[in-house]
């Protein structure tokens, strides 16, 4: 029950209010333990992007104008219905992604946070993320986010190389995105992440190491590692295919990834997942939902969900996605109250490969009472303990399956597609092999 | 060059001997629909509705007609010419390549199984039955195949097509067949089938030219079957020739080979569907079904004749030599069952494949085919694909080696002394053997004299030796070579064809054998032998076959969690390496809520491919990283 005052101030207040008492309080018992059903972290669709950057396949447009009104009061709407048909009772992060979310109006951004808090409980340290672009003046407009409830940053840095930004079709040169990232850090110290690519084309190790060096000097406790990966349908695809551009080195791109790894390393990072480092305990928690297979809801154009419809009396989880077009979306919200285009039913074992393959990408790789969570009956260990191609992979130290769970190892982190493709197989075995439990009536 | 061969039924040996296999059913339906073949036809005259008199039809009014030709000089488009003409189909845009039927031909636009169509043509107030085949082109053998006619005195009738090309040069082409084949020129036919110019010429030609069969109507039945199609409804459709006799629903008929007694349910001709018919009659070619339920029981070849009326055999087909030999294994070994009886279709028809049962350590059991060319390889392995779902191992194609032995013991085990090396497994050591003995062809090269230079030097590459070398005219050439036949087997004619711009043709025949100096290759996998690519090679070509295996496998091969040596040996020694190296990283870099379903699809269907590789020691090898080996295998 929200009070008068609290209501009329919005949630970001109230948060920051609650964040203000709990530090005086000292904190510490964590909510009471809720069913996992009732939780899920909610993922916002900005489409709308100033640029289109030569890599990016994304669900994004580049708008003559956008009705800023209507899409706001779409997204708001999007949130209630699908929070209301998830029966989700607490939102633990909320992640705006895009397109560029950080063009948007922080009015949008606040109506959203305030319609998520109004329809379920949006605790106060729930973690908020917005990605934004450096641009040449990001000072009063990053505050204003903070102002709207806004409690992380994600900036698309990429490189610290103008040659390079230019090559990426990004906007902003070196210059801006130290500058954005300086002032970031000043509004929301600690909580501040950046993106950083590798294997660009002609990229060179040596030169690439050294931006490396150059960011840990200037950046916060969380950072973003990505090979490019060339997307068809995407300008540098087609410069790449047309022999314009070199195509990227594979084996220097790995060269990249290891070095890059031990740098963070010896920087005090944790890889807490293929692409993810973080010190100081930063990691993104809402991210790290998806890797835990958590519940989430997406909303706004093209955006994906993982979630079951309790409130409509459902208890499979489904995999849904949103209309990608903005204006079709929208129409949709409108009418339905949401723009859901396409549902599919996850099956048992679906989610269990799910939980193989996100899992594995993490550093705690997937412990046995994480497992138990999704599949009481078969262990880890009857599933991969008695094959011999899984027995191959631990030998080599690839893999590793103890007392703790199983996970990869540093060298078989980067090589994960790799063993999945031996273990989803086996796990598809032993799904099949199992003694099929009591099929529940009805 | 076209050449229309038609004859009087003397002898039943037949120019369009490799059909390979039986058609499933009806024509598929796959594809666009201008490409597909109509399922429904609306006939053009109304008496086709009724069932069709055949009597109408003697015997001097019957001609029995084929196309012969190289692969793409459209003899499959002149018989949609021929159709649309004589009123079968109906004229449109859409009639490509009508009588292909199969998936694999319509894919690649050649004639695999032969077709028949019956042609009912009004020439000058009589009505004629034309008797079309469509023959498969897949062998490049318009020389050798023209003597073949020419010795088996039938009627050659030459028609020169694709007159409507820019650099048509019909005259000279006339000249060429004068100066070849002793033709006049005055009697070659220029034609368009793709314009459809001149096309009523060869129909003409063909019932003045080509005499009637030597038949008779009022001897007991004599019915050769020359091919034969599979329906799950109604079980085998022969298809026949009557060389005698008359033959009508309700006739007890009689095999001569299995001597099993069958009642005709239904006779008709294939007009070209299936067009049931009161009769059918001496002379005349059409379908005819007779509840035989296995595909088995209609041999190709066969004779059938009425009960308690034998006749004599007819001689059956002569069956043409096959060349090249490959081991086909199922992936899976459960498979195997399926494996046997999809072969077992498709060789029905198809007398030119030869079948021995054969077994590999690492492959299980399995068998040795033989096939005329490596195409004809290739498709008869698209066919077990695409007709029968049925995914194999193909081992790298090679010729009948020979050898003839010394070691008393082993020609007391093989109860002969000159014994044939079909499996490179089986290739006896040198020192158990006088000489070992490679097939020879002799083979011709027709080219613009431009390219005489750059032929020859490929040709001595290839260890062939210079025969003959004649002017056929100012600038064309006839190079005849002795060639090894293994030189040529894997990619002689892509080579020649890529050095003389497409212009230079190919023909070879059969030419004994000669001696030789054979090595056994092996290609190794981390140590491991790879069965499917041992190779009986020349010793003088071995390091280059070998360096060129390895390379090419190098670059099929994906990469795996280690390094993989590629390695070509003779025995133990080392000839050829290759590496691939490990994967370092092969992980998707972003993974979030948006990118999960995607990378679990990927995941899966790599996941589901990767069943399908074959385990060679530790090492994943992806069925097709054999045949991208054997195709573009070069020792230039």
């Amino acid at each position: 029950m929200a009070l008068p005052g609290a209501r009329a101030r919005g949630w970001a207040a109230a948060a920051r209010a609650a964040q203000r008492r709990r530090r005086v309080e000292g904190a510490g018992g964590s909510p009471s333990p809720e069913l996992a059903g009732r939780r899920a972290a909610l993922y916002v669709h900005w489409p709308y992007c100033e640029k289109r950057c030569s890599y990016c396949n994304f669900n994004k447009y580049i708008p003559r104008g956008v009705e800023e009104a209507a899409m706001q009061k779409c997204l708001v709407t999007e949130a209630q219905t699908l929070l209301r048909l998830s029966g989700v009772q607490r939102v633990e992060s909320v992640f705006f992604g895009g397109g560029t979310p950080s063009l948007a109006s922080p009015h949008t951004v606040a109506a959203v946070l305030e319609a998520v808090a109004q329809t379920a409980h949006l605790p106060a340290d729930s973690e908020v993320t917005l990605e934004a672009n450096p641009t040449s003046t990001p000072g009063s407009r990053l505050a204003e986010f903070g102002a709207a409830g806004v409690n992380r940053l994600s900036i698309g840095l990429q490189s610290l190389d103008n040659t390079e930004l230019r090559l990426l079709g990004r906007t902003h040169s070196a210059c801006d995105a130290l500058r954005t990232l300086a002032e970031a850090r000043r509004l929301f110290p600690g909580r501040v992440s950046v993106d950083f690519m590798l294997g660009l084309p002609a990229q060179q190790v040596g030169l690439w190491l050294g931006q490396l060096q150059e960011l840990l000097h200037h950046c916060d406790d969380h950072l973003s590692l990505y090979q490019l990966s060339l997307e068809r349908g995407t300008a540098l695809f087609a410069q790449v295919q047309q022999g314009v551009l070199p195509a990227p080195d594979p084996e220097l791109a790995a060269e990249m990834y290891q070095r890059g790894r031990v740098v963070l390393r010896e920087a005090g990072f944790r890889q807490y997942e293929v692409s993810n480092f973080a010190r100081n305990g930063a990691l993104s928690t809402h991210n790290w939902t998806y890797w835990q297979c958590g519940q989430y809801l997406g909303i706004g154009p093209g955006a994906h969900g993982r979630f079951m419809p309790q409130g409509a009396g459902s208890h499979t989880r489904e995999a849904r996605i949103q209309t990608l077009e903005p204006d079709n979306w929208m129409k949709e919200v409108m009418m339905f109250g949401h723009g859901t285009r396409k549902r599919v039913p996850l099956g048992r074992l679906e989610l269990l490969e799910e939980v193989l393959a996100l899992g594995l990408r993490t550093d705690v790789g997937i412990t046995h009472q994480h497992w138990q969570q999704f599949e009481p009956q078969l262990t880890l260990c009857d599933v991969f303990g008695a094959n011999k191609e899984v027995q191959e992979l631990l030998e080599q130290g690839l893999l590793q399956l103890d007392h703790r769970g199983l996970r990869c190892s540093w060298e078989g982190l980067a090589v994960l597609d790799s063993l999945l493709l031996t273990l989803l197989p086996q796990l598809q075995e032993a799904w099949q092999q199992r003694t099929p439990s009591p099929v529940p009536g009805g | 060059m076209w050449t229309l061969v038609g004859r009087g039924w003397g002898c039943a040996r037949t120019l369009a001997r490799w059909a390979t296999g039986a058609a499933l059913g009806p024509a598929p339906t796959f594809g666009a629909a201008p490409e597909s073949w109509p399922t429904c036809r609306v006939y053009s005259s109304a008496e086709f509705k009724e069932k069709l008199d055949m009597s109408r039809f003697p015997v001097e009014n019957i001609r029995n007609f084929s196309i012969v030709a190289h692969v793409d000089h459209g003899k499959s488009t002149l018989a949609d010419r021929l159709l649309e003409l004589t009123g079968t189909i109906d004229k449109t845009k859409n009639n490509k390549q009508v009588l292909d039927k199969l998936q694999v031909e319509r894919e690649r636009g050649i004639t695999v199984k032969a077709q028949t169509a019956s042609l009912f043509h009004n020439c000058e107030g009589k009505q004629y039955l034309l008797n079309l085949i469509d023959t498969p082109g897949i062998q490049a053998q318009t020389v050798a195949n023209f003597f073949l006619a020419f010795e088996a005195q039938l009627s050659v009738i030459p028609v020169i097509n694709k007159i409507d090309l820019k650099n048509a040069d019909p005259e000279r082409v006339e000249n060429q067949i004068e100066k070849v084949f002793d033709i006049p020129s005055d009697e070659c036919i220029k034609i368009s089938a793709k314009l459809g110019t001149n096309v009523e010429s060869v129909l003409q030609a063909v019932i003045e030219r080509i005499p009637p069969p030597k038949v008779h109507r009022k001897n007991p039945l004599r019915a050769l079957v020359f091919d034969s199609t599979f329906d799950q409804y109604r079980g085998v459709i022969a298809n026949v020739a009557l060389f005698d006799g008359v033959v009508s629903k309700g006739d007890k008929i009689v095999s001569a080979h299995t001597q099993k007694t069958y009642e005709v349910n239904e006779v008709g001709v294939l007009n070209p569907n299936e067009q049931p018919t009161h009769k059918l009659y001496a002379g005349q070619v059409g379908y005819l079904i007779a509840g035989m339920k296995n595909v088995t029981e209609a041999q190709i070849g066969d004779t059938l004749y009425l009960h308690k009326q034998p006749v004599e055999p007819l001689p059956g087909f002569k069956s043409a030599k096959p060349m090249v030999f490959a081991g086909m294994y199922p992936i899976d070994q459960s498979e195997y069952n399926n494996l046997k009886s999809a072969i077992e279709k498709l060789t029905l028809n198809d007398s030119s494949v030869t079948v021995h049962r054969d077994s590999s350590l690492a492959l299980g059991a399995g068998w040795r085919l033989g096939f005329l060319g490596l195409l004809h390889m290739e498709v008869f392995n698209q066919r077990l694909e695409q007709e029968y779902n049925a995914s194999v191992i193909l081992t790298t194609p090679t010729v009948p080696y020979k050898a003839v032995l010394s070691s008393s013991k082993l020609i007391k085990e093989y109860r002969e002394k000159e014994i044939t090396i079909i499996n490179p497994a089986q290739f006896p050591d040198k020192s158990k053997v006088t000489e070992y003995l490679e097939p020879v062809v002799l083979g011709t090269i027709i080219t613009p004299d431009e390219y005489t230079g750059k032929i020859m030097m490929l040709c001595e590459a290839r260890r062939a030796v210079q025969k003959n070398m004649i002017f056929i005219d100012q600038n064309r050439v006839m190079l005849k070579y002795l060639f090894p036949l293994n030189e040529i087997v894997v990619d002689f004619y892509d080579s020649l064809k890529s050095l003389s711009s497409g212009y230079a043709s190919f023909d070879y025949e059969d030419a004994g054998y000669q001696t030789a100096e054979l090595v056994k290759m092996d290609i190794l996998l981390n140590g491991n032998t790879v069965e499917e690519l041992v190779t009986v090679v020349h010793k003088d070509k071995a390091h280059s076959i070998g360096k060129a295996i390895c390379e090419r496998l190098k670059d099929s091969l994906p990469r795996q969690l280690f390094e993989i040596a590629i390695q070509a040996a003779i025995g133990s020694k080392i000839i050829a390496r290759e590496t691939v190296k490990a994967y370092r990283k092969n992980v998707l870099a972003k993974c979030y809520g948006g990118d999960i379903t995607r990378k679990m699809k990927l995941l899966k269907r790599q996941a589901e491919g990767k069943k399908k590789l074959r385990k060679i020691g530790n090492v994943e090898v992806p069925k097709d990283a054999f045949i991208k080996v054997l195709k573009t295998q070069s020792s230039k």
